[in-house]
């Protein structure tokens, strides 16, 4: 953690992405979406949650890394948001130590 | 000292404030996650009765609405004011289509007699009731944020036309963006769990 | 020093003269905010103490009808609600967290000066609400601060008015929270390494965390009881399919961690104090920053130790009790460097140190009491009886409060430029311990001799442990009187004193008492450590 005070340093993260690249980006998103629609009319039982849910996660990878720019940010601020999401898995885990065997 | 605005601490107070809306849903999908496992088949009946054509639409119009934004911020870094207005009007149009469909959605509920506390959503097996009210709690504060966020867009879209957001100083539509983009990934977990369980 | 001297008011007067009440309400400046935060926070204290003394009374014989049921368990409930979410939460970060993080990192402000001048409004308004809540609806909520459903959901009286007030109060902790991780991590001086970052900030930036992080949860907490109750939602209704358990690991995923955010920015101001009245380096350094985190870290993980008796599953008990010890070592780190510190340290036996100890003892008592319940086993027997209240006011009381009197006796001279009387000081201390003592170590007793909390009245066995405990609520608000009475005519008519009356070696130090509108005149560039006292000047 040593982002440093200085101010008049500062680059503003200069990375902008353009109008081809943020497109593309939606692309597969929509390929992603059309995906997860088609798999969850298959009958595959308990792995239709897992499937959906790990297609949601790499949707969610590509506009939080891409949409909201997080590749192009620095350490600290990749290291809040892991921490954020470990912190929300965690309590929803945790709380599994309860509700999984008390169903 | 002179005031400096510190643009990479401004983003920091942005992702924070990410974070608390990120465990502020957290806890529904936490309730979502404890009931799904005690009711699988009732949630996978329950999401039989969810409109996934509106709900694909809604999707698409989110995720859209994610890229116009985006694009938003590179037109204003790239000086193009004029698409950069284009592309928030676009996005806060999406915004609104998506609860258009959101507010036929839920009066086809109501017309059907699910509504929270109603006759009967009581009467239904247990497991769909709840499905139906974590469906109204969670899409209700979703699009809560929707609304919100487009009123905030709309506001940033009058400061980048007054030039008091412009290609130097940027941040609060970078930050505005962060919090449309927000919204979108929590639609992109509701959409599975409520429109694809089925 | 001649009293009558003119001193420069520094921040505490506006420039034009025009002290007016308008220019501090809506200043963002981050002292101002500070003295805002305490006046408010202060006054509920005083609240919350009434009520306190209020239930002292009707317990102090069995059989007394002093107050009717329904009104002893709304003033259980306000006590609650009051102490922790309007007095221990803001308590330390909202006061002297806002007057001294940046002073102690060597910034002008925080990073969000507006954004914090509108975390002091939303807390007027949460405590606004929770205080209309008392008189209006059917009477103030009578749930305990917990707000367990089904009956919060159920309960005639003013629950939702209640909950909407704690949603807004804890808008204004995250708040608080956001902009001091952002100040620490983007404001620090030149040469200001995270190394050498006073003990102080770093239980200001773990606590912060903790702010940010977990509140949310206690937001959607609260707006879920206000959906059940106004619109019939059912989520934890049994006969709708809900389940009243996930309401309470929904509760306490926040309210546990919440004692982190009340006891880290205490323990923060020990770990600052106990090295300049040893005139010693503080005993590894590394080890307090590090259990900061730990602790924030460690507490976010156990939270379902306050459910062991409520119908979770056996795997769940076995494994947040484990956790739960785990807890415990990060805690004892500090304790131990705390002792180490001052062993073989030059002790200067002034107010602040008497107050700092008094936390370590009444805080390891307290601690020590949290293992019998964080182990499921003995737990059993105390849950819900007299010792968990004991437990609690150790640690709350015995720890953040003293801490927060440390704090004051401590930065007082600093904020007001002027010092109490040192005798009252130390007179009121020992009052004060005696009653804290008296009032809570009976509540052990009882509580394993089984008598329940929350009870309005009580078999005459125990008659002998509540009168003592009423007595000590006296001699206990007496001893805070007299303090305050001192801490207030010190700060407006004691003796002048200059920048550093303590020695201290902190930043805040090396500006004028009080401290000017802008901190700083140059910006400071930092070479040593916070503890280092190497050619530190006593100016009193």
């Amino acid at each position: 953690m040593d982002d440093a005070p200085d101010m008049e340093h500062e680059s503003k993260s200069t990375h902008i992405l353009s109008y081809g690249f943020l497109t593309g980006v939606f692309a597969v998103l929509m390929v992603l979406t059309a995906t997860t629609i088609i798999v969850s009319r298959i009958e595959l039982g308990f792995w239709n949650v897992v499937v959906a849910l790990s297609v949601a996660s790499a949707k969610a990878a590509l506009v939080i890394f891409f949409f909201m720019h997080l590749k192009y940010e620095n350490r600290t601020i990749k290291t809040m948001v892991l921490l954020a999401f470990v912190l929300l898995a965690i309590c929803i885990g945790f709380t599994f130590f309860d509700v999984g065997p008390r169903t | 000292m002179t005031e400096h605005k510190d643009y990479a601490g401004s983003k920091m107070g942005m992702w924070l404030f990410l974070f608390t809306e990120i465990l502020l849903f957290g806890g529904l999908f936490l309730l979502y996650s404890a009931y799904l496992h005690r009711y699988p088949q009732e949630f996978h009946e329950a999401g039989k009765t969810e409109n996934l054509l509106l709900g694909s639409a809604n999707t698409v119009i989110l995720i859209g609405s994610s890229l116009t934004v985006a694009l938003s911020i590179t037109a204003l870094r790239l000086g193009r004011i004029r698409h950069c207005l284009v592309f928030l009007g676009l996005t806060v149009a999406l915004a609104l289509c998506f609860l258009v469909n959101k507010f036929f959605e839920w009066s086809a509920k109501f017309d059907r007699g699910i509504y929270p506390g109603s006759e009967h959503m009581k009467s239904l097996p247990v497991g769909e009731n709840v499905f139906n009210a974590l469906y109204f709690a969670m899409t209700g504060l979703h699009g809560l944020h929707v609304l919100v966020g487009s009123v905030l867009l709309s506001v940033v879209a009058t400061l980048v036309a007054r030039g008091r957001v412009n290609r130097e100083d940027f941040v609060i539509l970078e930050n505005a963006g962060l919090y449309w983009h927000l919204v979108d990934l929590i639609w992109i977990f509701l959409f599975p769990l409520f429109y694809l369980i089925a | 020093m001649d009293q009558a001297a003119p001193r420069d008011p520094g921040f505490l007067a506006s420039p034009g003269g025009k002290n007016t009440l308008f220019s501090w309400i809506f200043s963002t400046d981050h002292k101002r905010i500070g003295l805002l935060y305490l006046s408010c926070i202060l006054t509920m204290f005083a609240v919350g103490v009434l009520i306190g003394l209020t239930m002292r009374l009707k317990l102090i014989t069995p059989g007394n009808h002093l107050l009717t049921p329904q009104t002893y368990n709304a003033l259980f409930t306000l006590h609650g609600v009051i102490m922790i979410f309007m007095v221990v939460i803001p308590s330390i970060p909202a006061t002297f967290g806002n007057i001294f993080l940046p002073l102690q990192i060597g910034a002008q402000d925080v990073s969000f000066p507006r954004l914090n001048l509108f975390s002091w409004w939303l807390y007027v308004t949460g405590a606004s609400l929770a205080l209309i809540s008392i008189f209006t609806g059917n009477g103030p909520p009578d749930t305990g601060w917990t707000f367990y459903v089904p009956f919060s959901t159920k309960t005639t009286t003013n629950v939702s008015l209640a909950v909407v007030a704690v949603f807004v109060l804890g808008f204004s902790s995250i708040l608080t929270g956001l902009n001091f991780i952002t100040t620490i991590h983007r404001l620090r001086a030149p040469g200001l390494t995270w190394g050498r970052l006073p003990l102080f900030t770093w239980s200001l930036y773990a606590t912060a965390w903790i702010q940010v992080l977990v509140t949310p949860v206690l937001g959607i907490t609260a707006m879920l009881i206000f959906a059940e109750r106004v619109l019939n939602l059912g989520l934890f209704d049994p006969g709708r399919g809900g389940d009243p358990l996930l309401y309470q690991h929904l509760f306490w995923i926040y309210s546990h961690p919440a004692v982190y955010i009340m006891i880290l920015p205490a323990m923060g101001v020990i770990s600052d104090i106990v090295p300049v009245f040893a005139r010693k380096k503080i005993f590894g350094y590394k080890m307090i920053a590090f259990s900061s985190i730990a602790i924030a870290a460690a507490g976010s993980l156990v939270w379902a130790h306050h459910m062991f008796t409520s119908g979770m599953s056996d795997l769940a008990i076995w494994v947040f009790s484990l956790l739960t010890f785990i807890v415990a070592i990060p805690s004892a780190i500090k304790v131990f460097n705390w002792v180490a510190t001052l062993h073989r340290g030059s002790i200067a036996l002034e107010p602040p140190l008497l107050y700092a100890l008094g936390f370590i003892f009444m805080f390891s008592v307290g601690g020590l009491t949290g293992l019998i319940q964080g182990s499921a086993g003995t737990d059993i027997h105390v849950h819900d009886t007299y010792f968990i209240v004991g437990h609690f006011h150790y640690v709350i009381f015995g720890g953040t409060g003293l801490g927060l009197f440390a704090a004051m006796h401590y930065w007082f001279p600093k904020i007001f430029g002027r010092m109490y009387d040192k005798k009252k000081a130390f007179l009121s201390f020992w009052i004060i311990l005696t009653g804290m003592n008296l009032l809570y170590f009976p509540m052990f007793v009882l509580g394993l001799e089984g008598m329940p909390r929350r009870y309005y009245d009580y078999l005459p066995r125990y008659a002998t442990g509540q009168f003592i405990s009423t007595v000590g609520s006296w001699i206990l608000a007496a001893g805070m009187a007299l303090m305050f009475a001192n801490l207030f005519a010190g700060a407006r008519k004691g003796r002048p004193v200059g920048s550093n009356p303590w020695g201290g070696a902190s930043l805040e130090w090396s500006v004028a008492s009080p401290p000017p509108a802008n901190n700083f005149i140059t910006e400071p560039v930092v070479t040593k450590g916070p503890y280092d006292f190497a050619g530190v000047i006593v100016d009193d």
